[in-house]
């Protein structure tokens, strides 16, 4: 499966010039509120009619200007999960997930069943919209664009309502859908740590075009576009695989390529793969291995690379095995101990810095 | 107290106006206060002050245009006749058309504000599940406007009860036809020692406007309830 998008489009002042391809697994529009995030999506939708260009899913062009080709939103099957829900409040949860059976976009009875019980939605079937909580809403809504047989689905910033808790939940299972059914997902969020922990490749919105397109990792650790993607956010996506579960202290070892890491509350089994964030104002760097020391995470690595720097803060690139870590210190740390490209150094990483928010399923 | 059998004829006659010259007029009422609600065409404004005339004009004025136009001579009446053998005017049906006019406007307002506050982005999210257009009108932008329909409806109703000026000038004022409540209120206070029978009647109707305001208040009530999502249970 395949989406491309190649689209232009002038509301007022903005411009929208957007190109980008999305292949299978979750795809994150990512930018700031206004970087036109919601607008491509609503034209992958046909809610949004752009000036110019293509839209091609699966091959089919759904839109094309020059062609006159125009497909109207309800042949486009395309599952969309809206910021707000949209439920439809004089319908139950029943019939809201339903809904696309009346006009022959439905799922078989067995799907229904699955997608009930994948989303927990057993208990809400008889309830309606107006007293679900917030994060009830979003599973339905959720489960609703699942159940219309979409070959795309569409989130647009489907937990920016929610509070940390119910966001967290809602995170959940678009990581078990995610995994269970291999729908491709268009993911929007300003989030860093939504779309590290659920996407594969980040398309990097700024102003109405695309800043930049890559694996997660990649973008999200690249500093030359902190400016888009948040200055004190900036640190390195680590891919890696849970060798060792600690019951008893309720701590998981994490085998990546360059050594391990110890990390508080993973939800993941033993061989699984999960994705950790380590922002890079929690890395200290180390000339020695320290002793008698309550950090848990000791790194042996390479300098790769120092700044840039601005008002007193550099960052510096940390090649461990092959992978970046990226440490945030002061530039007078720097002077004093007398850190440059190519030197040994010991990265420093709290464990309890990694919290549940920067640590998902992979 | 029990009523008499002209007290009766009278009563069923003014329902019967009433109740369809708002099953009438409501199909019409919908359509224009969705084009007045979404639609945007050339002389809109017009329309719309159109739609609102007979709210602000006398309603015998109202009576004279309908005699006009329905008299057996008049364009629409003429074509009736021809057509259909249908005549109108100096008829109960007359005057059920009278209040349909009239109650015209009040529907029209209270069902475009229920569509006007209905949330698009709905439409927009039913439309993505795959309806069309009329579907969509059909599952969520009706169903939503309802408790305005109710209210639109209950207001016609009403106001038919209550006409008096269109139909006395369109239909005249004759007893078991066109005599509803106001006009038998009216010819009875026009006749010597005819003072009871006038109270009377007004304390029917007053009784009968309270039934109408009850009856609405719960359907709205019920519609509402239904949109806002309270379970059977009461849960909130």
């Amino acid at each position: 499966m395949t989406l491309t998008v190649d689209i232009e489009r002038t509301l007022g002042s903005f411009r929208l010039k957007t190109a980008f391809s999305a292949g299978k697994g979750v795809t994150a529009l990512f930018g700031r509120s206004g970087a036109g995030k919601t607008s491509v999506v609503n034209a992958i939708a046909g809610i949004l009619r752009p000036d110019r260009g293509r839209i091609d899913i699966n091959g089919e062009v759904v839109f094309d200007d020059e062609r006159g080709i125009d497909v109207p939103t309800p042949k486009r099957r395309i599952g969309y999960v809206f910021q707000e829900g949209r439920l439809f409040p004089h319908l139950s949860v029943r019939q809201n997930l339903g809904y696309a059976g009346l006009f022959s976009r439905g799922m078989p009875a067995s799907e229904f069943g699955h997608v009930v019980e994948l989303l927990g939605l057993r208990d809400l079937l008889e309830r309606r919209p107006g007293n679900l909580s917030g994060g009830e809403k979003q599973r339905v809504a959720i489960g609703r664009a699942l159940l219309s047989s979409p070959r795309l689905l569409l989130l647009d910033e489907p937990l920016a309502s929610l509070d940390a808790y119910r966001k967290d939940e809602v995170l959940q299972y678009i990581e078990l859908i995610r995994d269970e059914i291999r729908i491709p997902v268009v993911y929007v969020s300003h989030a860093v740590e939504e779309v590290v922990r659920l996407a594969d490749t980040v398309v990097l919105l700024s102003a109405g075009n695309v800043a930049a397109v890559g694996p997660a990792e990649e973008i999200m650790g690249r500093p030359d576009l902190r400016a888009s993607t948040g200055a004190f956010e900036g640190g390195a996506v680590i891919e890696a695989t849970v060798v060792e579960q600690d019951v008893q202290d309720d701590l998981a070892t994490l085998q990546f390529d360059g050594g391990t890491l110890t990390v508080p509350n993973v939800d993941a089994l033993i061989g699984e793969p999960v994705r950790v964030r380590i922002r890079a104002r929690d890395v200290s760097i180390a000339l020695e291995r320290p002793q008698r020391i309550s950090i848990q995470n000791v790194l042996r690595g390479r300098i790769a690379a120092l700044g840039p720097g601005s008002s007193g803060i550099v960052d510096v690139s940390i090649a461990i095995g092959a992978t970046t870590l990226r440490s945030r210190i002061t530039a007078r740390a720097i002077r004093q101990l007398g850190l440059v490209v190519g030197l040994e150094v010991y990265a420093l990483v709290k464990s309890v810095s990694l919290d549940r928010h920067g640590t998902g399923a992979a | 107290m029990s009523l008499t059998a002209e007290e009766l004829e009278i009563l069923q006659l003014s329902l019967r106006v009433s109740l369809w010259s708002v099953l009438l007029s409501l199909p019409f009422a919908v359509a224009v206060a969705y084009s007045l609600a979404r639609a945007n065409f050339p002389g809109k404004t017009l329309f719309d002050a159109a739609v609102h005339l007979p709210l602000v004009l006398p309603p015998v004025v109202v009576g004279y245009f309908l005699l006009l136009l329905f008299g057996r001579r008049g364009p629409i009446g003429a074509l009736l006749d021809d057509w259909f053998g249908v005549v109108v005017m100096f008829k109960w049906t007359g005057a059920a058309l009278a209040a349909g006019v009239m109650g015209f406007p009040l529907m029209v307002r209270a069902v475009r504000l229920s569509f006007e506050a209905i949330d698009r982005k709905l439409e927009a999210a039913a439309s993505t599940l795959g309806a069309g257009p009329l579907a969509v009108f059909a599952t969520v932008t009706l169903p939503l406007a309802l408790p305005g329909i109710f209210t639109g409806m209950l207001l016609s109703f009403a106001r038919g009860l209550g006409e008096f000026g269109a139909t006395i000038t369109f239909v005249s004022n004759i007893p078991g036809e066109t005599r509803t409540l106001p006009l038998a209120i009216y010819t009875y206070t026009q006749v010597p020692g005819g003072d009871e029978s006038a109270l009377r009647l007004s304390l029917l109707a007053v009784a009968l406007s309270l039934a109408a305001l009850f009856v609405s208040e719960v359907m709205v009530r019920r519609a509402t309830r239904r949109i806002m999502g309270d379970d059977s249970d009461g849960r909130h």
